[in-house]
């Protein structure tokens, strides 16, 4: 209590702000507390978010991973506990096998083009031709539709024979392609207009990092002679690695969790040959009723994902 | 050039910003690509292609919804011989229920906004600013919650929502969708930075803490609570899972969700399908013209999460 009067007389001896993050909230009291110490409220303002995080998050975590041990289904009220059953179940389920092998084989084919469309956007944009404006608009402005317009639009370009993409390929001569319905396509396809779709995201991150490479190293490089394609490369190039690493984890995540424009342009078809880990929830757990395996799957699934998410937190610690 | 600049200076208004821009692109043009006209043309060339590519589909949707219904499904052609109609605008707007489903999105994007801003800022505001008992374990239990991927309690959650009885309620869609872990984290970083002095100030004065909050912390930070609210916004205006889960009446669809319902019963109405997704497109597109300086900036310091 006694210190709370020095550290006010004596503002320059505080350490910096960043010290006084989250890991020394209990060590500092000696060297510095201000009159925040004193303040009792902080608990009533971070209730709601409190009360909301443990309601809609941390208790469907919980219940959920206590259902994927039950055989509860979406009609019946009470549910008895079978164990690992499911579990069991899951891992022998060659549907699980196979429609994680589809999200992951999604992953693979949006993300390479996500970023290396992306960061092509990017640099052309940040020549600072004139147009900017139209530019950035025509880029970012697929990423502002909902899926359902996505796959309004996506279905009617690829209707087999009176869909742009058929008609033009008919134009030269070649035969029609069934989009959506050759099970050798359909994932090509999807993948395609999620790049055209999400892109723009990624663009505008990439222009962020751009923007913030300052141009004194442009200046010194010009001075010594170095040519467009060498500054590309010498000085642009390396100055976006730690934003890259992190846009590909980013990427990676929200790609497995692809779902909505799959399921909205082939219902997870032809022959199930798109059909995501995340749909196979959905059908197990809407369609059949069986809340429990849903659960199970669910978890295997969130295993999955937490490999990625643990990778994207160790750089971001290391850098802060 | 000096026409441009002649142009720009009989701009009006923000005549001046303009004419910096766009010395601040020339200076961009010649230190990234270099003085060489046709690089500049190659690069630009390039920007057009894309461009086109990119605003294909859109042109291609609204050719087709301003087609007659009979001509929509011929092969493609740019110029309808059959002149333009409004007729699926029509259509979509008197028989469907559109614009229902495009209120109910306002009204649930504008609540999740609202409240995921309010409840975070506080959150982040407490952990920032504020010290108390179990501090560090709610900030540990907050970082690690950003890895808790929403999309696989789906299960448990309508479970949860049938027991709450919100199945097919607005607080239903809701609720689930203001817990923003992430969002929270990005905040405190902000507040983070607002000096303590500022704040032990206002204290001594006798500013309570709610008063410090809404007076001085919240006003210092508008553009990052702007940058958040887009951010909010943009993704609960578009998300489609959770309200394909939790509704299943139509009064009580979201856009995304009711469009998806719609697809079916039209059938092969292509005039029509394209007509209701131009006027799903439509209001963030506008939005999006309006301030795009502001969403690129929100989409961009927010969207990377806080890195």
């Amino acid at each position: 209590m006694t210190a709370s009067s020095t550290s006010l007389s004596a503002p320059v001896a505080r350490p910096s702000r960043r010290s006084a993050g989250p890991r020394t909230a209990g060590t500092t009291r000696s060297t510095r507390t201000s009159l925040r110490a004193r303040d009792r409220s902080g608990y009533l303002f971070v209730a709601p978010f409190a009360a909301a995080t443990g309601l809609f998050l941390l208790w469907p975590t919980i219940y959920g991973l206590w259902m994927s041990f039950t055989d509860q289904s979406l009609t019946a009220t009470g549910s008895s506990f079978i164990g690992f059953d499911n579990y069991v179940e899951a891992f022998s389920d060659p549907q699980v096998w196979t429609t994680l092998w589809h999200t992951v084989w999604f992953t693979v084919l949006s993300t390479v083009p996500l970023i290396v469309v992306a960061l092509v956007m990017a640099l052309l944009v940040h020549t600072g031709l004139p147009g900017q404006w139209v530019w950035r608009m025509s880029f970012f402005a697929p990423f502002l539709l909902t899926s359902a317009v996505v796959s309004s639009l996506a279905s009617w370009l690829f209707q087999p024979e009176i869909g742009l993409l058929d008609v033009w390929l008919a134009k030269l001569g070649l035969g029609p392609v069934g989009w959506l319905t050759d099970e050798n396509v359909a994932m090509f396809s999807i993948a395609f207009v999620t790049v055209w779709w999400t892109v723009g995201f990624n663009f505008l991150l990439y222009l962020a990092a751009l923007q913030g490479i300052p141009q004194q190293q442009y200046e010194a490089a010009t001075i010594d002679g170095a040519g467009g394609w060498r500054r590309l490369f010498s000085i642009t190039l390396p100055q976006l690695k730690t934003i890259t690493g992190v846009i590909v984890v980013l990427q990676l995540l929200a790609s497995l969790k692809v779902f909505d424009q799959i399921y909205l342009l082939t219902a997870g078809g032809p022959n199930g040959s798109t059909r995501p880990i995340l749909e196979y929830v959905y059908d197990t757990g809407f369609t059949n009723y069986r809340l429990g395996y849903a659960s199970a799957i669910s978890y295997v699934f969130f295993a999955l994902i937490l490999v990625f998410t643990l990778v994207r937190l160790l750089p971001t610690k290391k850098e802060a | 050039m000096s026409v441009a600049e002649s142009v720009s200076t009989m701009v009006a208004g923000r005549r001046s910003t303009a004419q910096q821009a766009r010395a601040e692109n020339r200076t961009l043009t010649k230190l990234t690509i270099g003085p060489s006209p046709w690089v500049r043309a190659a690069a630009l060339a390039a920007l057009v292609v894309m461009a086109v590519l990119w605003l294909l589909p859109l042109a291609w949707g609204a050719v087709t919804s301003f087609k007659h219904e009979a001509e929509a499904a011929l092969p493609a052609s740019w110029w309808p011989a059959q002149g333009w109609t409004l007729d699926a605008y029509r259509q979509v707007l008197g028989n469907s229920e559109l614009l229902g489903w495009m209120w109910n999105s306002l009204v649930v994007a504008l609540l999740v906004t609202a409240l995921t801003v309010l409840i975070s800022a506080m959150a982040a505001f407490a952990f920032s600013q504020t010290v108390f008992k179990g501090r560090g374990l709610l900030q540990f239990l907050t970082v690690a919650s950003i890895m808790m991927p929403g999309q696989i309690l789906i299960v448990p959650l309508f479970k949860q929502m049938q027991a709450m009885g919100l199945v097919d309620t607005f607080a239903g869609i809701v609720l689930p969708q203001v817990v923003a872990p992430v969002m929270v984290f990005i905040l405190k970083r902000f507040f983070d930075a607002i000096p303590t002095e500022l704040l032990d100030a206002a204290r001594i004065d006798g500013a309570g803490t709610w008063r410090l909050f809404w007076t001085i912390v919240l006003p210092l930070s508008r553009s990052i609570l702007v940058a958040v609210a887009i951010f909010v916004f943009i993704g609960a205006w578009n998300n489609f899972l959770w309200p394909f889960i939790v509704t299943t009446d139509p009064q009580f669809m979201t856009l995304p969700v009711g469009l998806s319902t719609v697809k079916n019963a039209y059938g092969v109405q292509y005039a029509q399908n394209m007509a209701s997704a131009m006027i799903a497109a439509l209001p963030l597109l506008v939005v999006f013209m309006l301030f795009q300086r502001r969403i690129v900036q929100g989409v961009a310091t927010t969207g990377m999460g806080g890195q």
